[in-house]
């Protein structure tokens, strides 16, 4: 018998907060609260805070259809609408499940939205699927905000400005129309507040895992983790009180000399390694358990930067409300070109001492898997660890194939113990060969 | 020069991958510079301004075995790039100063910070072209664009470009845009004087070549259509939408002009047809604002330009009718999001308006064309034996 899985309090404060969002969301049009539908990276939570909107985040919705192994059926249905079988499936499975009725995760329908922001941040395919959107909701406003990428490797004060602009000239007043408030500085920057102790919290949980053995898997646990901060709350205090609640268990795991929590208990940390690419959500557990029973424990990965990046320092800032949210929006990993995309995975596999790096390219994201392979040689070759390569797809369970992911995970592990041992071995040589 | 001399030529610089005739210019007189860009479109106004030659890239179509590119890129991603990369790895493109990747879609943005990484050339640029069309605001965005790509073109060169110098070149492109669209004009009425695979590689040669001796080319080629030459054949009139990006092989077209199929519309090339109408002094005096206004406003439709509203479905169908079409091609390269996640909305369009098409994918090195024909001829036949014309004028 499965032992009875024991909830931290962290996890019924996130439980609780998501099925409030969903209960609000079901009775939005009776309450006569404005819906949004918007995307994770570059999202805007606390601009729609600010007009005391609700968030509906359409890849939200189709990884949840992954994870209830519905995406299948949404995709084919997709297909037969007339989406070629090449094109991300996100957006496929979104459409999909659109014209199935638009049931949400909760089993309730979602509400048609109010208004389409279409933060085009990292990811071109957004532009293309809120095109796709606006034919599919018809009369729908559409506010777009162009985020320039960071070719330079940094954000000019042009690119700043152009985001600016394009907040208060096109998104904010749509959102006043929409909502039929007037925008209120004052009260975003209160929620700006909120939304940088949120990003200083979410810092230290992820940084927890430069001990040893890490207390948390920053991949497969952190998806959950991140969950609150991507999916609106992020400037809210109750999102404040679910990190802080968060951070003390995780420094409790810490004092305990605890491992990660994964579905099957607590696992031994054997190999600690960096993964670059998002999950796979059909047989996520499945995928887990291919890494938890070799002992391997994600200690940093780019995918949960990818609805912010806040490593580096930035934090959103009450004093400049809305050159902040323009940085935040650019400031998105897929937004780093690859230069620096590179080089923030060296710093992760360094600062976090990772046994190495693994790759899961995803079919559908060109945005994160074109370059991965130059990405995955640069650093073996200039970092000298065992890189691992896997395919998969976000929610398309024909791209995920368990016996292929499982031999490569095999060979790679096997790599990191042979690597382990001559490492040790080379230690173990070092005082006699110094006594010679 | 005689017409088939002429194409040949043309033929024989478009599928040249080493850039041999560009090379060649560059080496004819000092500081002159070569600056590739990628599709779709480019203002090569600027370059030209610069004493430089903007060359297209547009991969390696069938003409190259790709080995290298394969490893640089997951199965599901489409081929141009890689083909790029091999150019790249092989030193087909040494001798190039500088690349410009417009912003299209996530891969040819990533394919510039591979540039990066593999330092090719003095300057790598993803140009990133303003979702925004608002003047004040896309297009302060889009000038300080184009004054950091003249940057780095007259930090190589030490060229000093002045206001007159760009309206110089403003006006070969205008002259260049003007000749294109009196060829398509006439091969409308009388597509059987020039096939598609002619006016391909006449267009496609215009890439490497300068835009004085392009236009020489291009009057040479209208003078000859201008004569009643050839016989019409049964052929039904295409549209063919979608390959703006990845070029389809030479073979595909010919495949579908051998099938039964005049293509009297395309946007194959469509960089070179990207501004609609010339860009003057009545857009702006400043040069680069001008620049900007064309393409703010004034910019062909595309998969990789932000669109809502059903724009780009209602200019298909006007561009059809405007062609008096019988029917569309939808032809997109395989896994290209943006080509891909339009035809949805295109297809709608044209079964709104009545409007006959099919759709296939291909790669730019698609070697097979049986299905393809089959699926063509059937859709040739079918509009010929029991349609009546549908769009008249």
């Amino acid at each position: 018998m499965a032992a009875e899985v024991i909830k931290e309090k962290s996890m019924i404060l996130q439980k609780e907060m998501i099925a409030k969002l969903f209960d609000d969301l079901s009775s939005a049009k009776d309450t006569g609260k404005k819906v949004v539908y918007t995307f994770v990276p570059g999202n805007l939570s606390e601009l729609i805070h600010a007009f005391d909107m609700l968030p509906v985040y359409p890849e939200i919705n189709a990884l949840q259809s992954g994870m209830r192994k519905q995406s299948g059926s949404y995709i084919r249905d997709a297909e037969k609408f007339g989406f070629s079988e090449d094109v991300c499936t996100y957006v496929k499975c979104d459409i999909g499940m659109m014209l199935n009725g638009n049931i949400g995760p909760t089993g309730k329908k979602l509400p048609d939205p109010d208004l389409l922001l279409l933060s085009y941040t990292g990811c071109f395919t957004f532009m293309k699927w809120f095109e796709n959107l606006e034919q599919l909701y018809p009369g729908v406003p559409v506010a777009m905000i162009h985020t320039p990428y960071q070719e330079g490797g940094k954000i000019t004060p042009e690119m700043t400005e152009y985001m600016v602009k394009q907040l208060r000239e096109d998104v904010i007043p749509k959102m006043e129309k929409v909502s039929g408030k007037k925008y209120d500085e004052t009260k975003l920057k209160h929620i700006l507040e909120d939304a940088a102790k949120t990003e200083d919290l979410i810092v230290k949980i992820f940084d927890t895992t430069k001990n040893s053995p890490s207390p948390i898997d920053a991949y497969f646990a952190g998806v959950y983790y991140i969950g609150p901060i991507n999916i609106g709350f992020r400037g809210t205090p109750e999102s404040v009180e679910y990190y802080t609640e968060l951070y003390r268990e995780i420094l409790e795991r810490v004092r305990l000399g605890l491992g990660p929590v994964t579905p099957e208990g607590e696992v031994t940390e054997r190999y600690r390694l960096v993964v670059e690419g998002p999950p796979n959500w059909t047989s996520f557990r499945e995928f887990w358990k291919l890494f938890y029973d070799h002992g391997a424990v994600i200690v940093a990965s780019s995918y949960t930067k990818v609805g912010g990046l806040y490593d580096d320092g930035f934090r959103h800032d009450s004093t400049r409300p809305l050159e902040s949210l323009s940085e935040y929006c650019m400031n998105c990993y897929t937004n780093l070109n690859l230069p620096q995309r590179i080089s923030h995975l060296k710093k992760c596999v360094t600062d976090y001492r990772a046994d190495g790096l693994l790759v899961n390219s995803i079919k559908s994201c060109n945005s994160f898997s074109a370059g991965q392979l130059l990405m995955m040689r640069a650093i073996e070759e200039d970092m000298e660890i065992p890189v691992g390569f896997i395919e998969s797809d976000l929610v398309d369970p024909r791209y995920f194939s368990y016996s292929n992911i499982k031999n490569r995970l095999d060979s790679y592990f096997q790599m990191l113990e042979q690597r382990k041992i001559i490492t040790k071995e080379i230690k173990q040589n070092i005082p006699a060969q110094t006594g010679i | 020069m005689k017409i088939e001399q002429i194409i040949n030529k043309c033929k024989e610089l478009s599928f040249d991958l080493d850039f041999s005739y560009a090379k060649n210019w560059k080496q004819e007189k000092p500081n002159r510079i070569l600056v590739g860009f990628m599709p779709v479109y480019f203002p090569r106004e600027l370059v030209h301004a610069a004493n430089g030659l903007a060359i297209g890239i547009l991969g390696s179509g069938d003409r190259k075995q790709i080995i290298k590119g394969d490893a640089f890129y997951q199965s599901y991603i489409c081929h141009i790039p890689r083909g790029i990369i091999e150019l790249a790895l092989d030193g087909n493109l040494d001798g190039i100063d500088g690349f410009i990747f417009p912003s299209i879609c996530d891969v040819i943005r990533n394919l510039s910070g591979m540039f990066k990484v593999l330092k090719k050339g003095a300057f790598i640029k993803y140009l990133d072209y303003p979702q925004n069309f608002s003047d004040k605001t896309g297009g302060t965005f889009y000038i300080n664009e184009l004054k950091h790509v003249l940057s780095e073109i007259t930090k190589i060169n030490g060229a000093e470009v002045t206001d007159e110098m760009l309206w110089n070149s403003i006006c070969l492109y205008n002259k260049n845009r003007e000749l294109i669209e009196e060829i398509y004009d006439i091969k409308q009425q009388y597509p059987w004087r020039l096939s598609m695979e002619d006016l391909y590689h006449v267009l496609r040669a215009g890439m490497v070549m300068p835009v004085e001796e392009h236009n020489r080319i291009l009057e040479e080629v209208l003078d000859s259509i201008n004569a009643n030459i050839g016989e019409p054949m049964d052929k039904i009139r295409v549209v063919v939408t979608g390959a703006f990006c990845e070029q389809p092989p030479i073979g595909l077209i010919k495949t579908i002009e051998m099938a039964g199929c005049y293509i009297i519309d395309d946007d194959f090339l469509s960089g070179s047809r990207w501004i609609q109408g010339n860009i003057t002094t009545d857009d702006s005096n400043d040069p680069l604002e001008a620049i900007s206004r064309a393409y703010l406003t004034r910019s062909r439709f595309s998969a990789s330009v932000y669109s809502i509203g059903d724009k780009k479905g209602k200019s298909l169908v006007s561009l059809a009718r405007r062609r008096r079409a019988d029917g569309i091609i939808f032809a997109a390269p395989s896994f290209c999001d943006p080509a891909l996640f339009d035809a949805p909305m295109l297809q709608k369009e044209c079964d709104g308006s009545d409007l006959r098409y099919i759709s296939f994918q291909y790669s730019e090195n698609t070697g097979q064309y049986k299905v393809i024909k089959e699926q063509v001829g059937a859709f040739s036949d079918s509009i010929k034996l029991w349609e009546e014309p549908v769009i008249n004028n």
